[in-house]
């Protein structure tokens, strides 16, 4: 019996060695196109203060992320699929070595923006962090439950637009509740940076 | 057969390629003459679609030992537990809950699976 995924899983296994070996704690960022990945990553590595950060960025095309991070003097590597839906183990292999990880610290992968097949795939991460939004609804835990059940970390963007969207908190969280007891959910705005010294407070005392 | 315009990029032709490596691979340590038939499980979850994986083992499979070699396709229904009613009941379409007392069910795993069970070869 061989699982579809055993060399998959086989690469993003050593991919976890050689991370943890450089003292690099990887964190799998998924969340559906326009949550705000990017955004949410700027603010937490903001919030980090002295914590190094490194980021890979996934997209099917264009590098418009990775200009805007590197902008703001975050290390990024881009990698484009040209069409794959996922990031997968071989492609965050291929990549490493464009990293350089100088010293110990974090690194974010963001994924494709996709709330599918990123659940499906390990990539050699530690963790997922899952950004979901006030405005995909609340009902997306039960639509979407593989992304929300894999996650260590759910971050609830987009809060400052709540106003004007109806959105059934209870209903969202208990879904995610049903699927995943341990997962906390910050609830954050990445516009006006509300919500995020929880989130960091979260990942210091992962590191 | 000509790869559809794209169709390298499906979510199904990336994992069919694996099952194909994962039976070749079975076909030639066993220094076998045929492959006769591949077993496969698939999770209800598991978010494959099983007439696409036929469609590219087909494709993905000429001029290797897997080729013309027939796909058979165990589906397994996913099952929740209800941490009420303190067992597990299979996920109705749509839904978490629990067809007995409504609870949202809780993750097995099951329903989840997707692996090659068998390959059944001649030597």
């Amino acid at each position: 019996m061989e699982s579809i995924y055993s060399e998959n899983d086989r690469i993003a296994d050593s991919i976890q060695q050689k991370l943890a070996g450089r003292g690099i704690y990887a964190v799998n960022v998924m969340g559906a196109p326009g949550a705000g990945k990017t955004s949410c990553l700027i603010n937490i590595i903001k919030g980090l203060g002295s914590i190094k950060a490194y980021v890979i960025e996934g997209d099917i095309e264009s590098d418009i992320d990775t200009v805007k991070l590197s902008e703001l003097g975050i290390q990024t590597v881009q990698i484009n699929t040209g069409g794959e839906c996922h990031l997968d183990g071989t492609l965050i292999e291929n990549t490493l070595g464009k990293v350089d990880f100088d010293k110990p610290g974090i690194l974010f992968i963001e994924n494709i923006g996709n709330l599918v097949c990123p659940a499906e795939f390990s990539i050699g991460e530690n963790i997922k962090m899952l950004v979901s939004t006030v405005t995909e609804g609340s009902d997306k835990p039960y639509k979407y439950p593989l992304a929300f059940e894999k996650a260590a970390i759910i971050l609830l963007n987009k809060t400052d637009l709540l106003p004007y969207v109806d959105f059934d908190f209870d209903y969202f969280s208990k879904g995610i509740r049903a699927l995943n007891p341990d997962a906390p959910i910050f609830r954050v705005s990445s516009k006006t940076g509300e919500g995020f010294e929880e989130v960091c407070k979260w990942f210091k005392a992962k590191l | 057969m000509r790869v559809l315009r794209g169709a390298k990029n499906m979510h199904e032709y990336s994992l069919t390629k694996q099952i194909v490596k994962i039976v070749n691979n079975a076909a030639l340590s066993n220094n076998a003459k045929k492959v006769n038939s591949v077993n496969v499980v698939m999770g209800e979850s598991a978010g494959i679609i099983p007439d696409s994986v036929q469609l590219y083992f087909d494709m993905i499979a000429q001029g290797t030992p897997a080729e013309g070699t027939k796909l058979s396709v165990r589906i397994v229904k996913t099952q929740m537990h209800c941490p009420a009613c303190g067992r597990n009941f299979t996920r109705p379409r749509f839904s978490f809950e629990c067809p007995d007392c409504g609870t949202l069910g809780n993750p097995t795993g099951i329903g989840s699976e997707f692996y090659v069970e068998s390959v059944e070869l001649e030597t």
